[in-house]
């Protein structure tokens, strides 16, 4: 079951986070912190999974944006990471304007700065998610 | 500045704009009070424009708790973009622990009920996300006729919403079945489209012309293909049903897998439905994609695309496993497939992985062939040599569950997986080192030994602790034998000591002293380990130990397995005292040593034995001054014994070193007999002569008695010989005794205490004694018990002579008696014959 999805950029700040448990705030941005620093301290030589207290954090490195999705021990780490790889191929395609993730430039994905695509990302990570959300 | 409220672009710009985290909180926190102060208000145009720019501020992990209202207010509203905005932040902020959220039940239920369907979707997805089970109940109803509505989208939302509500009210499951069922077998023309998507198309314009061209369509896909596949069911009748949209095929799938979870009524059900789901996936498989356009005569090129996730296959081999969980014949059926899919799946992308990965999984848990094991236990082989990573990951993960169950088709891949432990990374170290522990056997065990051993050397910190007490539990299951068993254990200690388990210490010592035939060569080898390195506690622990019981093998150096090796007293000695006093030694090692020096001080012959006491003595005083650093250390270490007061330092010792005999007693676990014997000797040794009742204090065996002798005074000569007592005289039944005492404290003193017995059948009365001695001596008479003597052996006199005789001349002692006795007076003059000659010297 995925817990939490999170899109966080090299310097460490939360650009999109979305929990499919109840988390209290506070404790948010303390896993948020903490996940980023396991993530951002990896090489490339290393894979990308992590265990991380009794979730499996898997990552996936565009250009200067970390996605990480933290899921249980039953899930399919290849599929998870398939997935992620999905969902930005679309997000690609349905906001063109999306720069940043096939070009090798320090950007944040511009698609956020629409009042409107914010709430299609939002919709499409609570909806769209929910089918592999829950295993 | 409240009246002209910011729009969300502008705040982001602004935040983005903020250089330090501290400049955004003070954007936020400005912003956070414009927001407020709105809500307050009640401003119904804006109100949906502040609840944005408050949703984004949460996303980013600020509080925005006071924004719940508001979202139940833009929920009731009429406009379609205040509604939007307002399911949205109720699945954000909302969650069933506020009451408030109860309180949307109602809106959602007007919403689902009204036709109009992005309104539908809209609400259908904030229920999918928040909804509680109270909720779930009261719109189960509504849910259901949503799944069987003709159009797609919000079918397929609805089939969310089910699979939600079924993971929170279980018993809901009934409802949901029959529903369920026609899904599978619908008759349907769909188009690959993304889900959430859709929810806009109607609305905006601009969104549906991008989605009009089909080369955007095709990638926006979450994960669909369709299948060119007939599906159909059992019951009810079979409809000649050409396709499902991926979308539904795949949300039918979930909640066809949620059912079977959580009910057996619906698992016995589905089970029927196996060769068709075979089917699907087959198709799936082999085609790669649909040309079901083809059959409704339009032809979509992009329906050629091979882009693909797998998420679909991937979902139905998961089904297909909890299907075939401990079923048989559901195994059967997919036995082939699963072989077919494992065959054709198409590894060059890693969605093929992914698929295969699904496979073996699948594989893994149902009641599979041995050859198809044997395949999935290859397929993992393969990933093993992949270059990629995560491949390696998930192969030595999923090995490490096969293990147990099909140990001799993993072994053939141990070569790779001993490769795997040189990784760089952690994670796949970690998962190598525990795959390489399994597989550890009796016919490998040297091998293996070996590569965890070099392993051991290079390996990162947290993963040695680990490493050794896997290394050693193998070496207890799998030694050849003892020598080799107690080598890995002595190259583990030196390597790792400091990060072995506890109980290793232990351990040790009981394999080396149930090998009898070995007692030799682990004391060599353990002497030779110490004298290079007192750094390693445990190996420490054990070396003191075997030297304390077979330092007399070392000694006398020789041994056949290792080159001879003449050790001293003086060297062993010294080596134990550099560990007694090294700063790195812990309190429990240098109670170890410390036993050790006292086994040694038996066992060692002795024509240095005046040196071993001194060395005890020693020892016994620097074992105090420890222990009056590290008093809380005392229990923990020595017995537990009733602590003698500390009335002087003499006491003390004596105390101290009765407790450290104590756990010299208690400590040896193998011959304790011997043991007591030689103390026994000791004794003998030291005392002269053996047991004399009524000299105190009394010689009893025991060490501890023993010791007290030993350590009596430093400096001091041994305590003198008990002089024996004489009989002086004896008329009629009436006895005169003596006894004699020399105090060690002052040799010039002797104590007599004659005694006065009467055995007769008369009283003896008014008795009386004087004595006399040489004029160079001093005489003291104290005052008798009493005068009466009463017949047939009542209570004696005792009377006490006090002698000092500093020059030690020879004692002479003259006695006059006058008694009472059957009504005759008697007067006794004598001089004390045979008066034994440590009385006076």
């Amino acid at each position: 079951m995925i817990k939490f999805f999170l899109m966080v950029n090299k310097q460490g700040q939360t650009r999109l986070s979305k929990y499919y448990e109840h988390v209290d705030i506070n404790k948010r941005t303390l896993l948020e912190t903490e996940v980023i620093k396991s993530c951002l301290s990896r090489s490339n030589e290393q894979c990308s999974f992590i265990e991380y207290k009794d979730f499996k954090l898997i990552y996936r490195q565009y250009a200067a944006l970390f996605i990480v999705v933290g899921v249980n021990d039953t899930e399919n780490e290849m599929a998870i990471y398939e997935f992620i790889h999905n969902f930005v191929e679309v997000l690609d395609e349905y906001f063109s304007q999306v720069i940043c993730i096939y070009v090798a430039k320090g950007t944040i994905p511009c698609f956020l700065k629409d009042l409107e695509n914010i709430y299609r990302v939002s919709l499409l990570l609570s909806f769209g998610l929910v089918i592999l959300a829950n295993y | 500045m409240v009246a002209l409220s910011l729009k969300l672009q502008d705040l982001i710009e602004e935040i983005r704009g903020a250089k330090t985290q501290a400049q955004e909180r003070e954007v936020i926190q400005k912003e956070c009070a414009h927001i407020r102060a709105s809500f307050r208000d009640g401003d119904p145009v804006h109100r949906h424009r502040q609840l944005a720019k408050l949703l984004y501020v949460h996303m980013l992990g600020y509080p925005a708790h006071f924004g719940q209202m508001e979202c139940l207010k833009l929920i009731a509203s009429s406009r379609f973009t205040d509604k939007r905005v307002g399911y949205l932040g109720a699945m954000l902020l909302l969650d069933e622990r506020h009451d408030a959220h109860l309180l949307i039940t109602n809106s959602i239920k007007n919403d689902l009920s009204q036709g109009i369907q992005p309104v539908q979707g809209l609400a259908l997805c904030t229920l999918s996300t928040m909804g509680s089970a109270e909720m779930c109940r009261d719109l189960a109803p509504e849910v259901e006729k949503l799944l069987l509505q003709p159009s797609p989208y919000v079918r397929k939302k609805a089939i969310l919403t089910a699979v939600h509500m079924i993971r929170k009210v279980p018993e809901l499951s009934s409802v949901f079945l029959p529903p369920c069922v026609h899904l599978l077998h619908e008759r349907h023309h769909g188009k690959a489209v993304g889900l959430p998507i859709l929810c806009f198309s109607s609305v905006d314009r601009r969104i549906e012309n991008r989605m009009g061209t089909p080369a955007h369509r095709r990638r926006v896909v979450h994960t669909h293909r369709h299948t060119r596949n007939r599906l159909s069911c059992p019951w009810p009748p079979p409809f000649t049903s050409p396709t499902l949209t991926p979308g539904i095929l795949l949300g039918t799938i979930t909640l066809i897998t949620e059912l079977c979870e959580r009910s057996p009524a619906a698992l016995k059900h589905f089970r029927k439905v196996v060769p068709q789901l075979v089917q699907i996936l087959r198709t799936l498989v082999t085609t790669g994609y649909s040309t079901e356009h083809s059959i409704s005569g339009v032809s979509d090129p992009f329906l050629q695309d091979q882009e693909t996730c797998g998420g679909e296959e991937v979902q139905i081999l998961r089904l297909l496993r909890i299907l075939g969980r401990n079923h048989e014949e559901s195994s059967e059926t997919m036995n082939d497939l699963l072989a077919q899919v494992a065959t054709n799946t198409d590894t060059s992308r890693n969605a093929g992985n992914a698929v295969l990965f699904e496979t073996v999984l699948t594989i893994m848990d149902i009641h599979s062939a041995a050859g198809l094991r044997v395949l999935a236990v290859n397929i993992l082989g393969r990933f093993l040599l992949n270059s990629d990573r995560n491949i390696r990951y998930v192969a030595l993960t999923s090995l490490l569950r096969l293990v147990q169950s099909d140990h001799s088709a993993v072994q053939r891949h141990r070569p790779t997986v001993v490769d795997c432990l040189q990784e760089t990374d952690a994670s796949l170290s970690r998962r190598a080192l525990e795959l390489s522990l399994a597989l550890v056997n009796s016919s490998n065990v040297r091998a293996m030994m070996q590569e965890l051993q070099a392993f051991l050397e290079s390996c990162p910190p947290d993963l040695r602790a680990d490493c050794a007490s896997g290394i050693l539990l193998a070496a207890e299951r799998f030694a050849p034998t003892k020598r080799w068993h107690i080598d890995t254990i002595l190259h583990v200690l030196t390597t790792a000591g400091t990060h072995v388990r506890d109980d290793a210490v232990a351990n040790l010592t009981q394999l080396i002293g149930g090998a009898q035939e070995l007692h030799a060569y682990s004391v060599h080898r353990l002497y030779n380990a110490l004298a290079e390195d007192i750094s390693q506690q445990p190996l420490v622990q054990v070396a003191a130990w075997c030297i304390g019981e077979y330092g007399d093998l070392l000694l006398e150096g020789n041994c056949e397995e290792i080159e001879p090796l003449q050790v001293d007293e003086e060297e062993v000695l010294a080596l134990l005292e550099k560990v007694l006093q090294s700063h790195m030694s812990l309190p429990a090692t240098r109670g170890y040593a410390l036993t050790a020096l006292m086994k040694l001080s038996t066992r060692l012959q002795g024509n240095n034995k005046s040196c071993l006491d001194v060395e005890l003595q020693q020892r016994a005083v620097e074992y105090d001054t420890l222990f009056r650093k590290y008093d809380h250390m005392r229990a923990a270490i020595l017995e537990k014994m009733p602590l003698v007061e500390r009335d002087g330092p003499q006491a003390d010792e004596e105390a101290k070193q009765s407790k450290a005999a104590a756990q010299l007693s208690e400590a040896a676990p193998a011959p304790t007999e011997p043991q007591a014997s030689q103390l026994l000797d000791l004794l003998d040794l030291l005392d002269g002569a053996s047991g004399d009742a009524q000299h105190p204090p009394p010689l009893d065996p025991s060490p501890g008695g023993a010791l007290v002798y030993l350590l009596d005074l430093p400096c001091a000569p041994p305590p003198p010989a008990p002089i024996p007592d004489l009989k002086v005289f004896e008329r009629e039944g009436v006895q005169l005794n003596l006894s004699f005492i020399r105090p060690p404290e002052n040799p010039a003193l002797l104590l007599i205490t004659i005694t006065a017995t009467n055995s007769s059948e008369g009283d003896v009365t008014n008795f009386i004694c004087q004595a006399a001695v040489p004029k160079s001596l001093q005489l003291q008479l104290q005052a008798p018990s009493g005068n009466t003597v009463p017949a047939r052996g009542g209570l004696p006199i005792t009377q006490l002579f006090r002698i000092l005789n500093p020059n030690k001349a020879p004692l002479r002692l003259k006695l006059r008696l006058t008694y009472n006795h059957f009504h005759q007076s008697v007067q006794e003059i004598f001089e004390v014959n045979n008066l034994p000659v440590e009385s006076w010297q």
